[in-house]
């Protein structure tokens, strides 16, 4: 209990940072992957083959490995990412540490991602595309304002579950050089060996607060988008 | 669909190579302290003690760091772990009467130490494990059996001389360890990695600037690449190695001090430290003074 209260700073700085990680690489796996997506229902062939290897690729491989490989063996054949600590706004900028995170959770994160937007579109009937490709709209018009916006409704749950396994694998980084809250846990655990029982229980709940609010915004969407829909 | 496969293939390859790269250090032949085992040292034991309990039964598990070259350390092909603290073991065990081959050695990292003793998943803990008055809440600790203190290990064209260098800087050690802790203290932005060898090749790899840990573990490293690598700077922590054991068998503090009392005395102390840590150095430093027992 002390440990928490008395370190209160590194507690919330972890978790600071856990945020910080879902939100970044979970704004850039939502893109990517609905442009995985896109490609992989899309008329292109090479493009929907590419996707579907990229998939197969990343959700078959254990995130610590791609980790492994983003944050030491990308460093060893000299692709570090250090130029992004050269972009900065005003005196803040961000770490070539925190980048190499975001990007290893992007890279598996937006194979899921990929999968969950391709059941949404094949949850909307056919017709529905071919009505609109006999109207006379291209794929991309097509996809934004017939089908994705049907999808979309669609792919809520799925999403938001892609998400919350996104938080949680954030712990992950806290094995490359991330004092997110993981990390945090390990560092209040070091400083106080005799309240570890606490201080599991506290990052517990940390991480089930930051799950819970991702989950009641999902609802609130999933309610809105009903009420739309009518 | 045999492009997929191949693709997968190869990637696994890749990642599989590039583990392989981080595991190949310090599995040199090292020799061991040489060391008389009292045979019939159960009897000397009072009944009822936890060493009278293992020197009955014959095998103690004692658990050493595995990534530590020169403290503890253990190669992917090697059967036992090398290193000070593994041989400070062999010392501790012969006196229960338990030969090295009876010792069942396991891996402890710095997170684990307490609860593996409070679980007694292990007897002893003798794993760079510094003391301090949190720990001595939980474990019980004897020692110190050696005091050394933190350090850097940088790159051997590095400008860093001293831990005044590092203000702003990163650098790494092993994630919530109290080196990292220290780090902070001083101003350098600290990154966590679960390995100590993760942490040099983040070090070789020049994605950080510096590497902190007990100057007895980066001088193992450094030893291992002098033309890389090269360790800085005045120690500025002091950190003393102590010998963890259960807190519910006090009466193996008496036991361990006395033992390394006579290690000190009779010379194993000192050829099992010029046998490993002292390898790179010219004498072995004079043998600390023990904490009383409570």
């Amino acid at each position: 209990m002390e440990a928490v209260l008395s370190d209160y700073d590194l507690y919330l700085k972890g978790f600071a940072l856990t945020v910080g990680l879902v939100l970044v690489s979970g704004v850039a796996s939502l893109v990517f992957g609905a442009l995985l997506a896109a490609a992989r229902v899309g008329p292109i062939w090479v493009l929907s083959k590419a996707a579907s290897l990229y998939v197969t690729i990343f959700r078959n491989t254990p995130l610590l490995m791609v980790f492994i490989f983003v944050a030491i063996a990308m460093p060893r054949i000299g692709i570090t990412f250090k130029f992004v600590e050269e972009i900065a706004v005003g005196d803040w900028s961000i770490s070539a540490f925190f980048f190499r995170a975001c990007v290893a959770l992007t890279l598996y994160t937006s194979a899921f991602v990929c999968e969950a937007f391709r059941s949404g579109i094949n949850a909307v009937p056919l017709g529905q595309a071919e009505a609109a490709r006999a109207l006379g709209l291209t794929f991309t018009q097509n996809m934004t304002n017939v089908v994705m916006p049907q999808a979309l409704r669609a792919v809520v749950p799925p999403l938001t579950s892609v998400i919350i396994a996104l938080t949680k694998n954030t712990s992950v980084a806290a094995a490359f050089g991330i004092a997110e809250a993981t990390s945090a846990m390990r560092t209040l655990g070091n400083r106080y060996g005799d309240q570890v029982v606490e201080i599991f229980f506290f990052i517990a709940i940390g991480y089930i607060v930051v799950v819970e609010l991702l989950a009641l915004g999902s609802y609130a969407l999933e309610r809105r988008w009903k009420v739309a829909s009518r | 669909m045999r492009l997929r496969r191949t693709m997968a293939t190869m990637t696994g390859l890749v990642l599989a190579a590039s583990l392989a790269a981080c595991g190949d250090a310090g599995s040199d032949e090292e020799e061991s302290v040489d060391v008389d085992v009292n045979s019939d040292a159960a009897e000397s034991f009072e009944e009822g003690t936890r060493m009278r309990e293992l020197a009955d039964q014959g095998t103690i598990k004692i658990g050493v760091k595995f990534d530590q070259p020169g403290i503890g350390y253990k190669g992917a092909t090697d059967e036992v772990p090398t290193g000070f603290d593994p041989q400070v073991g062999t010392i501790l065990a012969a006196s229960l009467g338990i030969a090295a081959d009876d010792i069942e050695w396991v891996e402890t990292i710095s997170a684990n130490r307490e609860s593996f003793l409070e679980s007694g998943e292990v007897d002893l803990v003798i794993a760079s494990y510094s003391i301090t008055d949190a720990r001595r809440e939980v474990v019980g600790q004897a020692g110190p059996y050696y005091v050394t203190g933190q350090q850097l290990l940088v790159p051997a064209d590095s400008d860093i001389a001293g831990v005044e260098d590092v203000q702003g800087q990163e650098v790494c050690s092993v994630t919530g360890s109290t080196s990292l802790d220290n780090a902070q203290a001083e101003g350098a932005v600290p990154r966590g990695f679960d390995t100590y060898s993760e942490c040099v090749d983040q070090v070789r790899d020049g994605t950080v600037a510096a590497m902190t840990t007990d100057g007895a573990i980066l001088l193992g490293y450094a030893a291992e690449d002098p033309d890389n690598l090269k360790v800085v700077g005045d120690p500025f922590s002091e950190e003393r190695y102590g010998i963890g054991y259960s807190i519910d068998a006090p009466e193996m503090c008496g036991w361990i001090n006395e033992t390394l009392e006579e290690s000190f005395d009779d010379g194993t102390w000192e050829e099992a430290f010029n046998n490993t840590l002292g390898v790179s150095l010219d004498e072995a430093p004079e043998p600390p003074a023990l904490d009383p027992c409570a």
